[in-house]
């Protein structure tokens, strides 16, 4: 475990930074209250009032990012795969080939489907 | 590779042998590093950016203007903390803590040297070294990532929102293929450590040796920064300031921070993954034996950062902004299926090589496939191809078509189509009514 | 404040088993204050994702009044006030007015001021074009050209300013001529700043239109077909670009352009790209004019370069309608006089008011990211649109 201490070290000191920046700038600038510059920018008309909560907001992208986990997933299965190669010899070649081209039928399959396609 | 003089190069069993205050010192070192690149970087890239545009840059803060990056700060700092009144304020407020610190430890996996001797202790010039160092950048990545979505989301702002669900776009867009890059590299290396990916680069560096992969690794690299040509979640022109829109005083330069360190973290990744990290270039390796010892490796290693911090900037200048399914068209169509397809020839060639096959004969397939490969990427391409150059244009619309008619003076000519609306669908008249409120 | 729309579409996922999810248009602001519509154009555009499905220019933010003050002006100061609504093509706008005024009068015009208002019409014609050349590729993310594009402006400025004593208002027009002889040596100078300036605008074409990414990003976005064009009566440069070959200095010459080889510069594809395209060419067309315009002038005889007028200028009783090929499309002023001191009306027609009109019907359909690109491609002037 004494390899994952600098971490800890150097993430606690960024978080002291980033946090303590963060709520220094409270106390160092100015404050003047003004309603306007309290609003949302909408290029300098009054911003169109945002449903509560953010509202439903389509996200064309969605099943894109759904098959980004699927295939990100596949890609850790390479790493350790990758890693090890030299002393699994010509097997793990033959199986990761097999796994890639079954990945790829499936890559094929949804761009073909036009999942790669969002509007 | 021989490395007389000092400690042999170290390995991942050089690492968590140091004391405390060696531990707070190299993290420390990091730290005021990383501030002080960001510092750096902002100034030469605002002065190189600006020869490249006939102009001077900055060169009044300080010597040459070197102090300017500090300016900004500290103008930041004075400057009123708004925070909107629509906004969520916790998420608001975590954001930029939650972009900048990713940023931050990413850095601790880069060697910036062999190992030294520090106050008699001998230790690796590099915070510490995992057995899935670059697991761990990767991590980082995508937490920072995360920072960005939220400021959008949190600042219940149109541009913000959209700045946020570009930067998730761009995710998606090009993760797969940076993550696909690394696989030929943790071939060669046979290990997911830095120290051991700069090792198994002695002899060659892997740019050389895994070119494609290096390219891939270099076109995600600009669109993990988030800088132009990939600047979708900031957008100058098309939303504002995208994501920071919102943000003011310290907190933005929390993200701007995080950007440049970004910069920095990425470009040393590059250098540590296929330029050799901190060994030295070749023609001056193989003239000096010690190049490779004591503290002169952290000059190449910065020679080499600063090489990469110097592209970023020069694309900056010349190239302008992708638009975001363009990106995802590059990400997903071209770099992954490239990269899978590449991993499968370096796997196979490696596989047979270590099975005992005639290299020549091996040498020759391979070349054989890339060349069909190629060949079929040129021939997709030009069928492709070909904008239609359209018919001819013959003179029309002779300004007053009937001049006598209208006494001489222009009138459009009336047989021209006419105009009939824009087809609309859904009841927007009731929709849009607008209450004039002072907003006009 | 405004309601937010409440209809709703159905985003359709692929594949069976997407669940139809019923989501909400959001209304988006695009201006007045906006770094893309330099200026204060406004756009109201309904965003479904990132696809505008309804987009309206609000104009007006800028409106002046300047047909109204027009009225109360005489026909001296008309001149100052008519070259202000597109700051950009300053001589332009002074010369319909005052071609307008001198056809009223039936005033003959000295022939060196028509060739020396024919070459500054053509180089103010560069210097609009310049000014888009380099803002165009800075909305799409490029921030290099512009700086190149106004190096060449600072040169050709200079030219002007020294003939006329302004930068971008020149007020070098007078009813009857120009205002006054150009200093002496200033043909010279002239010629040396084209010669420098078409020497040099291959560097701004190698900048931009060797970039892939800016290719992708213009070739095939917002294509405007000629039927388009003529409905809305969209002009110059962007309706050439889609093949209505339609230039008032070919088809109803004014000042000398019928005694010169107009290259009327088109396109037929109708998009971004063929709209700078446009622009880029025209540049190289203006600048062989302007030359073809000092030729002619050092021939030229010395003779006076303006008419005397009268202490009151007073314009007969009648109309006319005076249009001119401006950098941005066709100005035109309809002035009606009752035969007083000022303008009885002076209707503007201006070319950006109408260009910017089609992008009702070119927006909807586009990514956020291409309504900039359309948007900077319809080479607007926000005080030509407002008047």
């Amino acid at each position: 475990m004494d390899l994952y201490v600098p971490i800890v070290v150097l993430g606690a000191l960024a978080f002291a930074f980033a946090a303590g920046s963060v709520l220094m700038a409270a106390f160092t600038g100015p404050k003047r209250w003004n309603r306007a510059k309290l609003e949302a920018y909408e290029c300098g008309i009054e911003p169109t009032p945002q449903p509560v909560g953010g509202g439903r907001f389509p996200i064309k992208y969605y099943l894109t990012a759904m098959l980004f986990i699927v295939f990100d997933i596949e890609i850790i299965f390479l790493y350790p795969w990758a890693v090890a190669f030299e002393s699994m010899g010509i097997f793990a070649l033959v199986e990761m080939a097999l796994f890639i081209v079954t990945v790829l039928v499936a890559y094929a399959y949804i761009w073909r489907r036009g999942g790669l396609e969002w509007d | 590779m021989s490395v007389p003089l000092a400690a042999p190069d170290p390995t991942l069993q050089s690492f968590g042998q140091d004391p405390w205050w060696l531990i707070g010192g190299k993290v420390l070192a990091i730290f005021v590093f990383l501030v002080l690149t960001v510092l750096l970087s902002m100034w030469v890239e605002r002065r190189i950016i600006g020869r490249m545009q006939l102009r001077v840059g900055p060169n009044r803060a300080g010597p040459f203007g070197l102090l300017q990056g500090l300016a900004d700060g500290v103008k930041l700092a004075l400057k009123e903390d708004i925070v909107p009144r629509q906004v969520d304020k916790v998420v608001f407020v975590l954001a930029p803590v939650v972009s900048a610190v990713p940023a931050f430890v990413s850095f601790i996996i880069i060697p910036f040297g062999p190992t030294v001797s520090i106050f008699g202790h001998q230790t690796p010039l590099q915070g510490t070294d995992l057995p899935v160092a670059v697991l761990l950048v990767l991590a980082m990545a995508s937490m920072g990532a995360y920072g960005i979505v939220l400021a959008g989301w949190s600042s219940m702002s149109p541009y913000s929102l959209l700045g946020g669900l570009r930067s998730a776009a761009q995710i998606i867009s090009y993760e797969i293929a940076m993550g696909l890059s690394f696989v030929a590299v943790f071939l060669f290396a046979g290990t997911m450590s830095t120290t051991g990916i700069v090792n198994a680069q002695a002899d060659r560096w892997f740019a050389v040796m895994l070119l494609p992969s290096f390219l891939v690794y270099v076109v995600t690299m600009m669109g993990e920064s988030n800088r132009i040509p990939f600047d979708l979640p900031e957008g100058e022109g098309e939303l504002v300031g995208g994501f920071h829109t919102e943000y003011s005083s310290l907190k933005f330069a929390m993200f701007f921070l995080a950007e440049y360190i970004n910069l920095a973290t990425l470009s040393a990744l590059a250098t540590t993954l296929f330029l050799g990290g901190w060994r030295a270039p070749a023609p001056i390796s193989t003239v000096w034996e010690g190049a490779n010892s004591g503290w002169w490796p952290v000059l190449w290693f910065l020679a080499k950062l600063w090489l990469f911090i110097f592209f970023f900037v020069w694309l900056r200048g010349s190239l302008p902004r992708v638009r975001y399914d363009q990106l995802m068209k590059l990400g997903w169509k071209i770099l992954m299926p490239f990269s899978l397809g590449w991993i499968l020839l370096v796997a196979t060639i490696r596989g047979l090589r270590n099975e005992g096959h005639d290299m020549t004969q091996v040498a020759i397939w391979a070349a054989v496939v890339i060349g069909a490969v190629l060949l079929l990427s040129i021939a997709w391409d030009l069928v492709g191809r070909g904008r239609g150059d359209g018919g001819e244009i013959v003179p029309d619309l002779d300004g007053g078509a009937a001049p006598e008619a209208a006494g001489g003076f222009p009138v459009p000519p009336l047989d021209a189509p006419h105009y009939h609306g824009v087809a609309r669908e859904g009841a927007d008249v009731t929709a849009h009514k607008e209450v004039a409120s002072g907003s006009h | 404040m405004k309601v937010s729309t409440q209809e709703t579409v159905r985003t359709v996922g692929i594949g069976a088993g997407a669940k139809e999810l019923a989501t909400e248009d959001m209304t988006l602001n695009i201006g007045p204050q906006h770094p893309s519509t330099h200026g204060v154009l406004r756009l109201r555009l309904t965003l479904d994702g990132e696809r505008i499905s309804r987009a309206e220019p609000i104009v007006g933010y800028m409106h002046r009044g300047a047909e109204k003050l027009f009225e109360v002006r005489d026909y001296r100061q008309l001149i100052v006030l008519a070259n202000r609504h597109d700051w950009l093509s300053a001589f332009a706008n002074e010369l319909g007015v005052v071609l307008a005024v001198e056809r009223m009068l039936g005033m003959e015009v000295p022939e060196r001021a028509v060739w020396l208002r024919t070459l500054l019409a053509e180089l103010n014609r560069v210097l609009n074009h310049l000014m888009f050349l380099g803002s165009y590729p800075l909305e799409v993310g490029a921030m290099t050209p512009i700086f190149y594009s106004f190096q060449e402006r600072e040169q050709l400025q200079r030219v002007m300013e020294e003939i006329s004593g302004g930068r971008i208002h020149y007020m070098f027009n007078r009813v009857g001529g120009l205002k006054e002889e150009p200093p002496a040596g200033w043909t010279d100078r002239a010629r040396r700043a084209v010669g420098e300036v078409r020497g040099r605008m291959g560097r701004i074409s190698d900048l931009i239109m060797g970039n892939e990414i800016f290719r992708a990003r213009t070739r095939g976005v917002g294509v405007l077909s000629p039927e388009q064009i003529r409905q809305y009566g969209v002009s110059g440069p962007i309706a050439r670009a889609s093949g209505v070959d339609f230039d008032l200095r070919r088809d109803e010459p004014y000042l000398a352009y019928s005694e010169l080889d107009v290259r009327v510069v088109t396109r037929t594809e109708g998009d971004c790209l063929a709209r700078f395209e446009c622009l880029l060419d025209q540049v190289h067309a203006s600048l062989d004019l302007a030359d073809a315009c000092l030729d002619r002038l050092a021939e030229l005889p010395p003779g006076p370069i303006n008419q005397r007028l009268p202490k009151v200028l007073k314009v007969p009783e009648g109309h006319t309608y005076a249009w001119t090929e401006n950098p941005l499309g066709i100005n035109g002023y309809y002035l009606v006089s009752r035969g007083e001191k000022t303008p009885w009306r002076m209707k503007l027609r201006s070319a950006s008011y109408n260009n910017v009109q089609v992008l009702t019907e070119l927006l909807p359909g586009n990514l956020v990211a291409d309504m900039i690109a359309i948007l900077g491609s319809m080479f607007f002037v926000v005080g030509d649109i407002d008047k």
